[in-house]
């Protein structure tokens, strides 16, 4: 009985941002001029390789949005990997190796995020404001401020539409998003680092008073945070085929909505990875919708925007109500 | 015929869905009078204040100004009316001057430019009929001490020409002495005339200020009167509706070997360094004013502040406290004087408050076991009494004495074996309190030890097997209990000197 009810209640706050992603697909599937084409596999599919590169990023800041922080470097990293990737690929490097570089330079600069929130004890905002900075300089750097082309490999197929091969029935980069959500929904849910990740979002000072390693759990966090964009940069590497040091630019802001429509709170302690999927999803059929009737830009940037502002107002109400 | 009341309240209700949480309260209030109302948390008295304040609609019942009918649509209204309330968190803007706080929405202003002149005069008018011209207008209210925030608030009120004055807990973070000084300040106003309602848990304190008392139990008033034909047993009597046979149940324990000794701890904060000893199934009291250096003794010994110097042991392990995890695992378990702030988590669920210090027990490879743990935290719930709904319960949602046994449920549940309470029982109701003392004492029966801070005296005095006194960040005195009187603690932690042991308790 007990556990039934909980189970229910947990749906009912998971609705939220469902019936945002129900509402988008179900406007834009009854529009007669897009309803043969839009919520057709290959249309889908398309939609879901668009969403690899800000899923993976998205992953990460949820985990940081629950811990209390936020990170506006997240797509900077994400460029500064792309352009390592390709830099690497030029050397010579195997793509494997290089793919490697690219994660790790990513994991680097959240690394980097934590050492200077933790040791400095500065505001999240400011340290990782600097490292937006930071990372797309040295980007711009190392490709001498242009986009650096690098030969093909079987790193650019990770994000192609068609499958290769066949039998994966949709792309490497799919199934990688997939992969790492689960992963990142088990870690933030059912282990003990994912508690106290909450915890310290929840309530830092009572974290520490319990005896969580606070610095500790802030660095482990960002890094993680970090690793996952410098994948979604390998991502990126494969979409483009060049190391691009000018991608992505505004996108952590992306990024954060998709969490926050997701229903996590920016200040610390709430959040889900499947909340922010959701999110992620939201976003992008709008903006496939709105592609595919011809609206202009402004108009899905005008609709995004009022989403953001819908679904945080909802999720309030439903704090209210509780 | 006597005039109208200043204030009138008749038959006033309030529920919350099911809940009657205000059943036809009468109430009335004269002018230049001090009035408490007493009650349990949970008895009805916030819930009371804020229909008063225009936070909350009566569903039933009329309010009378000065014999005017007042039906407030929100709190502005009832500012307006001249309704002040000063809550226990005290509502100010940290980083707004003193001026600026003052005048919040109430500036005066020349076509929208701010008259910083006639401000200054207002303000400088107030501040010296409240005795206190020293605060600059000019600093940010974070700098200031809690008393003298206090003081701000109520110049606030004043400056608004508030008639009736609401203060609700105004003396739970304040030292003897600014409690003192507030005290000298409600009776000026008492003397201007403003209706003054006071609540607090300190009975001591009510019995000194108060005129008249009204005492709720379950949302009812039952019963009101003169405080001088009345005694705290009477009180406490109407306010849990039947005795109590012992407010310090006294569980009998004996000191053992020692178990945890600090030798020279000192801390950034801290201004002396502290030697001090503690048995197995001892309970040492720390007495001392506010800012004496009791809380950062606690931190320090913990490990939450940094450490300059000094060693502690506890049951044979050496360490130099830094971090808590360290601490914990020595068998340390500190609880936060601050609930809402460092203590508790208070948007996470009970049972993750409850076992936080310790997942271990829930914990497979690195894997937690929710179901586990909730049944955990249920059987502590039981076994503490805590009233909760289940152990996905928010502890926001809990009343204070409830969130109090959390904090302390973890603790047990961390199996601590050297239990460090500051200010346990603060802001929490009287059976609850009891509850507590009840549990410190088993603590020690069970050869744990406790260090109990308290800026209450008489629970020190009734509870502690020692007691050590703090003064200005140092250390003055440690004797035992029995050799204590409230007049010989309060000299030590007033003066800072060593009392003289032959004349200690016989002054009368």
């Amino acid at each position: 009985m007990k556990v039934a009810g909980s189970g229910l209640k947990k749906i009912a706050g998971l609705a939220g941002p469902f019936v945002g992603l129900i509402l988008v697909i179900t406007i834009f599937s009854l529009m007669p001029e897009v309803s043969d084409r839009f919520l057709n596999l290959a249309n889908i599919k398309s939609v879901a390789t668009q969403s690899v590169i800000v899923a993976l990023c998205a992953l990460g800041m949820t985990l940081i949005i629950v811990s209390g922080g936020i990170d506006l470097s997240a797509a900077s990293n994400l460029a500064l990997s792309c352009v390592l990737v390709a830099y690497a690929i030029n050397l010579g490097v195997p793509p494997l190796l290089a793919a490697l570089v690219g994660v790790a330079a990513g994991g680097t600069i959240g690394f980097l995020n934590g050492f200077l929130i933790t040791r400095l004890r500065l505001v999240p905002f400011i340290v990782t404001l600097g490292m937006m900075g930071i990372a797309r300089g040295l980007a711009k750097w190392v490709a001498r401020n242009q986009k650096i082309d690098a030969p093909l490999s079987w790193l650019n197929e990770l994000m192609v539409r068609t499958s290769k091969p066949s039998w994966l029935l949709v792309s490497p980069g799919i199934w990688l998003m997939i992969l790492f959500s689960l992963v990142m929904a088990v870690l933030l849910r059912k282990t003990v680092f994912g508690r106290h990740a909450f915890a310290v979002g929840s309530n830092e000072l009572t974290a520490r008073l319990c005896g969580v390693r606070t610095d500790r759990v802030k660095v482990v966090v960002y890094t993680i945070s970090g690793l996952l964009c410098g994948l979604a940069g390998v991502m990126e590497f494969s979409r483009l085929t060049v190391g691009d040091p000018t991608v992505a630019m505004g996108l952590e802001l992306d990024i954060i909505a998709a969490v926050v429509i997701g229903g996590g709170s920016l200040s610390g302690g709430e959040g889900s990875i499947l909340g922010t999927l959701v999110g992620v999803f939201i976003m992008a059929f709008l903006r496939n919708g709105c592609t595919m009737m011809g609206w202009p830009n402004y108009f899905q940037e005008i609709i995004i925007g009022a989403i953001i502002i819908a679904a945080v107002t909802l999720d309030r109400l439903r704090h209210r109500q509780e | 015929m006597p005039e109208k009341p200043l204030l009138s309240l008749t038959g006033i209700s309030k529920s919350f869905g099911p809940n009657q949480v205000l059943d036809a309260v009468d109430f009335e209030l004269e002018a230049g009078e001090v009035q408490a109302i007493l009650g349990e948390n949970g008895a009805g008295k916030s819930t009371l204040i804020k229909i008063l304040s225009g936070a909350y609609k009566p569903d039933r019942g009329r309010m009378f100004i000065s014999g005017v009918e007042y039906r407030p649509s929100g709190p502005l209204e009832g500012r307006r009316q001249g309704i002040a309330v000063i809550y226990q968190e005290l509502n100010l803007a940290p980083h707004l001057t003193v001026e600026e706080n003052i005048m919040l929405g109430q500036e005066e202003s020349r076509l929208g430019l701010v008259d910083r002149k006639k401000n200054l005069e207002r303000i400088k008018k107030v501040l010296e009929f409240l005795c206190h011209p020293e605060i600059s207008p000019d600093i940010p209210v974070r700098k200031l001490s809690v008393g003298a925030r206090q003081v701000v608030e109520i110049a606030r009120a004043l400056a608004s020409q508030a008639r009736i004055l609401v203060m609700d807990e105004p003396t739970s973070s304040l030292s003897q002495e600014d409690t003192r000084r507030l005290f000298e300040i409600i009776r000026k106003l008492r003397a201007e005339g403003v209706g003054i309602i006071y609540i607090s848990h300190f009975l001591e304190e009510v019995l000194e200020i108060a005129d008249r008392f009204t005492v709720l139990r379950d949302g009812k008033v039952v019963g009101r009167g003169l405080i001088k034909e009345t005694s705290v047993e009477e009180l406490i009597q109407l306010m849990i509706g039947r005795r109590i046979s012992e407010l310090f149940p006294r569980l009998p324990h004996q000191p053992g070997e020692v178990i945890l000794s600090c030798s020279g701890i000192k801390s950034n904060r801290m201004s002396r360094p502290v030697d001090l000893d503690l048995r197995r199934g001892e309970i040492l009291g720390v007495a001392g004013l506010v800012g004496a250096g009791r809380t950062e003794f606690l931190r320090a010994l913990f490990g939450l502040d940094r450490l300059e110097q000094g060693l502690v042991v506890v049951s044979g392990r050496r360490f130099r406290p830094s971090f808590t995890a360290v601490s914990i695992g020595c068998g340390l378990g500190m609880q936060s004087e601050d609930r809402q702030v460092e203590g508790l988590a208070v948007r996470m669920n009970l049972a993750d408050n409850l076992t936080l210090s310790r997942l271990k027990p829930y914990v497979r490879s690195g894997f937690l076991n929710g179901r586990k743990q909730k049944a955990a935290a249920s059987r502590w719930i039981e076994r503490i009494n805590i009233k909760a709904r289940s152990p996905e319960q928010k502890v926001w949602t809990l009343s204070g004495g409830n969130q109090q046994k959390v904090a302390l449920a973890r603790l047990l549940h961390q199996e601590a074996e050297v239990f460090l309470l500051d200010e346990p029982t603060r802001g929490i109701d009287v059976m609850s309190k009891a509850q507590i003392y009840e549990l410190m004492g088993r603590l020690a029966a069970d050869s744990k030890a406790v260090i109990f801070v308290s800026s209450y005296l008489p629970e020190l005095l009734g509870v502690a097997d020692r007691i050590a006194v703090f003064h200005r960040g140092q250390l003055v005195e440690v004797r035992p209990a029995a050799s204590w009187t409230e007049a010989s603690l309060m000299r030590a932690a007033v003066t800072g000197r060593e009392s003289d042991p032959v004349l200690t308790g016989e002054r009368p």
